[in-house]
């Protein structure tokens, strides 16, 4: 039912930036797959040439055994494709709009209500309004809906969360594991690194290249170094401080704390930092070992890169 | 500078569309030099506020100070002591990095030789002076929205009100972001931000976190979480904000 995804060496220039550099992966049938990173990490590029709407420079893709290329008209009847701007018919009503989808694809809502029931069910109160007049997160239900109606077995949705609000966010991704359930791959972009942590794989992407592709956890697994980290009664001016302290890799807000990288011990280095902390007149000095998120491994390989 | 000046006080704000009230009787004050973080579900009312604040919406009752001036009364004397940027409106792509700082320089009446100073001032300050004659569209996002940050900053208002001025950009240029806010709260200019990353929640001094067109809670983030008995200003934000819409 749901498909595999077989990427090779993608390049796509722009004048003259390069948006993809040579972009090479597998997605397996029925993952969830996310691609992070920043805005111009590629990720947009990478969805519009696997949904056929653009081409590539040189490199391949296949979809299963289809070339997005050659049997591009194959490839759109099997793909629910969500882009990043929303995308329907503001002067249709929500019913209006998913009825359309659904004519254009040969279907109709009854035939695959089953499928759409779990998300469409949340605006259904409001099928008799137009979409320009629904709020955000209602908007990002129907085009997901839309997305779905015509029941395809790769589903690609283009930063889905962007400017939606934390509640939201977390309802839209409750909704995607149901989704993957029915038997669908589905690929998802994000900017935002703790949605990292919901995919089955993630590529995490800067500027035209994956930095990295694994499992979240392995990813987790192959941060390097040590993370603490610091907390004390005046945190402003600690940035600058923990910045000159010589066992410190990186050192960057993380919410209401420091994380400070180490390649010590992190006994050596809890001792070393709470004796230069309090020679700086820290009081109230909290410093533990903590797991690094995705974001500590993003920020991680970005330093790396900049070294490079 | 007097850190316990009120810089903006909101008493009884009603916005009324037809029927539906989208701010309902918010009451609140804001410090000069604090990071004020306004939060809130989409649809919860915050742009609806924060246009009122800015002058360009009027409130339907209630009493609205910024900046020591009634946005009722004089809503352009409100727009020259504030400064404006969000994600979606913030520079023109089709000019120059110099010609940016010229126009908004030009639009707060500052004269030919103080947007010379200041357009100097914030491109050395952000090692972009190589790029002033670069259109901006060919600047990188997270460049372009510290630009648009300074640009907002030209006048030197009391104010500035950014608008999820974070979103999209990369976890470093984000960091670097906030330690320009911090920097311009030093300095005594107020930040009223909103924003989605959760833990740009915890670099406010205070937020408010709006639901429904109310403001549920208000308060340092270390209080708020005590409050709710929760590790991170993400929980707190789901426990106020879960199943409305």
């Amino acid at each position: 039912m749901s498909v595999t995804i077989n990427i090779k060496n993608l390049v796509k220039t722009y004048e003259k930036v390069e948006a993809l550099k040579g972009t090479s992966l597998q997605v397996k049938p029925n993952e969830l797959f996310g691609f992070i990173g920043p805005d111009g990490a590629g990720k947009t590029t990478l969805f519009r040439i696997l949904t056929s709407l653009l081409l590539a420079d040189s490199g391949t893709v296949t979809i299963d055994q289809w070339d997005v290329v050659k049997d591009y008209k194959k490839i759109r009847k099997i793909t629910g494709y969500m882009p990043g701007r929303f995308s329907l018919y503001m002067d249709l009503t929500v019913e209006e709009n998913l009825q359309f989808y659904a004519r254009l694809f040969g279907t109709s809502i009854k035939q695959n209500y089953d499928l759409i029931e779990d998300v469409y069910e949340q605006i259904a109160p409001f099928k008799h309004r137009r979409a320009g007049a629904l709020s955000g997160g209602m908007k990002q239900k129907l085009a997901l809906s839309c997305a779905l109606i015509h029941k395809p077995r790769l589903l690609i949705l283009d930063e889905p969360t962007t400017g939606v609000d934390a509640v939201s966010r977390k309802e839209f991704w409750e909704l995607l594991k149901k989704m993957q359930k029915k038997q669908m791959t589905i690929l998802v972009s994000t900017p935002y690194m703790d949605e990292a942590a919901l995919c089955d794989r993630v590529a995490l992407m800067q500027s035209g290249k994956i930095l990295s592709l694994d499992t979240p956890q392995q990813i987790v697994d192959d941060f390097k170094g040590n993370l603490l980290s610091v907390k004390t009664q005046n945190m402003y001016p600690l940035l600058k401080d923990l910045s000159a302290f010589e066992e410190g890799i990186q050192v960057y807000r993380f919410g209401d704390t420091l994380h400070l990288v180490s390649h010590y011990s992190p006994e050596k280095t809890k001792s070393d930092l709470t004796e230069y902390m309090t020679g700086k007149g820290y009081k109230d000095i909290s410093i533990e070992p903590v797991t690094p998120v995705i974001e500590d491994c993003f920020l991680a390989l970005m330093n790396n890169t900049t070294d490079a | 500078m007097n850190k316990r000046e009120k810089i903006i006080e909101v008493h009884d704000l009603v916005k009324r569309f037809g029927k539906f009230e989208a701010n309902k009787h918010l009451t609140f004050d804001v410090n000069r030099g604090e990071i004020f973080g306004f939060l809130g579900a989409n649809g919860a009312g915050k742009t609806t506020a924060i246009r009122i604040l800015c002058g360009l919406s009027k409130p339907t009752s209630g009493s609205v100070r910024v900046a020591g001036i009634d946005v009722n009364k004089n809503p352009e004397a409100v727009k020259k002591r504030i400064g404006y940027m969000s994600q979606s409106f913030s520079l023109y792509n089709d000019l120059t990095v110099k010609e940016n700082f010229r126009f908004y320089g030009g639009v707060y009446g500052l004269s030919n030789k103080e947007i010379r100073e200041r357009t100097a001032f914030f491109l050395d300050k952000l090692k972009m002076a190589s790029f002033e004659n670069m259109l901006l569209s060919k600047i990188p996002l997270g460049w372009k929205q510290k630009l648009a940050f300074s640009v907002a900053d030209i006048h030197r208002p009391d104010i500035i009100f950014l608008d999820e001025p974070t979103g999209g950009v990369d976890p470093i240029t984000r960091r670097q972001f906030w330690e320009m806010i911090y920097e311009a709260s030093d300095n005594g200019t107020t930040v009223f931000v909103t924003t989605h990353y959760m833990d740009e929640a915890e670099y406010c001094e205070r937020v408010s976190i709006m639901s429904e067109g109310e403001i549920k809670a208000l308060g340092t983030p270390h209080d708020l979480k005590e409050d709710y008995k929760v590790d991170n200003m993400n929980d707190v934000f789901l426990r106020i904000a879960r199943n409305v819409e």
